[in-house]
């Protein structure tokens, strides 16, 4: 089975600050993995890098057999490829919800704008948003947000999306809204990176659970695997630590 | 169940008539308290030694009404300096703002120049520049037009503002929030797309309050021009007081301004009000 998404010893440091230090992994076409981690362990900064938001400073990403990361390649491009979703949904304030779903289709994809509108509005009907095409972020829950930013990027028809703790800044009554469209989009199978610390979720939708620790991915596995019988003392540590809470 | 429904409207309605009451004696203190003011200013301003030489140098009703046609056809050509400076101002700004926001190599000689035309701007008072550049450059000798010392003056005017307001628009474009640009960018819009569809419009969004007070001291600074020449209403007024050796038109003009800055000013508040509860009140510099 040839990977979709191969990322080849990935190196990245800010100033002295080793945050990745040899990532490797191959992610097949429709499956989803999961990083965990302690705060600081670089699930950020991986995604962050996928989706060349920052540069890496050693290895290769190579999507569907391009390497991405190579230097001269069109880094936009690139991103439309790879979806990034943010912890703070960081929506466009200054636009509604169907211009902020809209925006890169029509100025990055080059879509004419009824057919744009045409795809946003099939997206939001289907998540259950259609009747907040015309609000603006601010009128929005945080679960709704966050639900709009994730059609945002779902709607360049990305080969890849990458979400970073997409409900750690959310009331826990509205992390469920957006957990149920991760895993629709997972069922309708996208392919997905996405860092994490709801376990349970982890559990029940990915296909891989990679624990991060000091730059690295110290243990990898099925989520039974990784998340109830541990092999790595590292990994047990941080899991008791994280229960416990 | 009955203790809610018989103490809940009962306690809604004493509150509410204690609240009418208190708003009812705020309102007769205020008005007490006005009428008295106003009573002791009527009675005791008149008895002011030489008000008689006071009304009639500053207030004479007559002078006000010779005047003021002639004030009001005069300020016509402040608001057209006023007009013709604003776009090239705000464009001109913008354009200093965004050299300076760029992290472009290639740009370094012009971001530097910026530095230097915005220390060079904000550090000398405006008249200096209007004297220096509305007197010195028609003295250079230039066919007409372009010895124009209104011309020179307004660009002058134009120079100097341009370079507060691309400071306002700069520290606008810093507020804009590093998520806004990755989110952009993450979807694949240029670093150009970027700035014009996000960072900028919410960066005017924010600095319109600020921007708006730097217009109404533009609006004042106009007269300035006048003191290289052309007849506006400054000057005009000061035409008046001469001739009729009375001050009153310089108290047209001025009421003339306040009709214009007063309401701008209100405005510019009221903008910024309305900004602060929007953001909780941290971010804007003014
Ligand atoms: N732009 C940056 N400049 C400098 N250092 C950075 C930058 N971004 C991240 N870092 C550093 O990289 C390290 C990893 O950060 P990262 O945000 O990737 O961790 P994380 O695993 O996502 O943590 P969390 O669970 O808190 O989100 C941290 O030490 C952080 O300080
Ligand atoms: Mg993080």
């Amino acid at each position: 089975m040839t990977a979709l998404l191969s990322i080849r010893n990935v190196h990245k440091s800010f100033g002295s600050n080793d945050v990745l230090r040899g990532i490797s992994l191959d992610v097949p076409r429709g499956s989803v993995v999961a990083f965990i981690g302690a705060s600081g362990s670089g699930k950020s900064t991986l995604l962050r890098c996928l989706n060349l938001l920052e540069p890496i400073d050693d290895g290769e990403i190579i999507l569907d057999g391009t390497d991405i990361s190579a230097p001269g390649f069109d880094a936009n491009v690139a991103r439309r490829d790879v979806g990034l979703v943010f912890q703070s949904y960081n929506l466009f304030p200054h636009m509604n919800v169907l211009r902020n779903v809209t925006l890169a289709l029509t100025h990055a994809a080059g879509i004419a704008k009824d057919e744009a509108e045409s795809t946003a509005k099939e997206l939001l009907d289907r998540f259950g948003l259609a009747d907040k095409a015309r609000a603006y972020p601010e009128q929005l829950s945080g679960g709704q947000q966050q639900r709009v930013a994730i059609i945002r990027a779902v709607a360049l028809r990305p080969s890849v999306l990458l979400l970073d703790e997409v409900t750690a800044a959310l009331d826990p009554q509205l992390v469920g809204e957006v957990l149920d469209l991760i895993a629709e989009l997972r069922n309708s199978g996208m392919t997905m990176l996405m860092a994490t610390h709801e376990m349970n979720f982890a559990r029940d939708v990915a296909d891989t659970v990679c624990f991060l620790h000091e730059g690295t991915i110290h243990e990898m596995g099925r989520p039974d695997e990784v998340l109830e019988s541990p092999r790595e003392e590292r990994t047990k540590a941080f899991l008791a630590r994280t229960m416990r809470r | 169940m009955n203790s809610d429904s018989s103490t809940g409207p009962s306690r809604a309605t004493a509150r509410r008539a204690f609240e009418e009451r208190r708003r009812r004696r705020s309102i007769a203190i205020a008005t007490t308290s006005t009428v008295v003011f106003v009573g002791l200013v009527v009675l005791l301003v008149p008895r002011m030694p030489r008000w008689d030489r006071v009304k009639q140098s500053f207030f004479s009703g007559e002078q006000f009404a010779d005047s003021f046609p002639r004030l009001l056809d005069a300020f016509v050509l402040d608001l057209k300096i006023f007009a013709w400076s604003v776009p090239i101002i705000l464009g001109f700004g913008m354009l200093v703002a965004l050299a300076r926001v760029s992290r472009n190599p290639a740009l370094f000689p012009i971001r530097a120049l910026c530095v230097i035309y915005v220390d060079l701007m904000r550090g000398v008072p405006v008249l200096l520049w209007i004297y220096l550049i509305g007197f010195g450059v028609p003295g250079l000798g230039l066919d007409r037009p372009w010895n124009s010392p209104l011309l020179w003056g307004t660009v002058a005017l134009c120079l100097t503002y341009s370079s507060y307001v691309s400071e306002v628009f700069r520290s606008g474009i810093e507020g804009v929030h590093e998520s806004q640009r990755a989110a952009a960018r993450s979807l694949g819009l240029t670093h150009g797309q970027t700035l014009r569809l996000v960072v900028i419009p919410q960066a005017v969004r924010r600095v319109i309050p600020p921007l708006m007070n730097d217009l109404v001291s533009l609006q004042k600074d106009v007269a300035l021009v006048s003191l290289i020449g052309p007849i506006e209403i400054l000057r005009q007024a000061g035409i008046d007081k001469s001739k009729f050796a009375n001050f009153t038109p310089y108290v047209v003009a001025a009421v003339i301004f306040l009709c214009i800055t007063v309401p701008l000013t209100r405005t510019a508040d009221w903008l910024l009000a309305r900004e602060r509860r929007r953001t909780g009140g941290t971010r804007i510099a003014a």
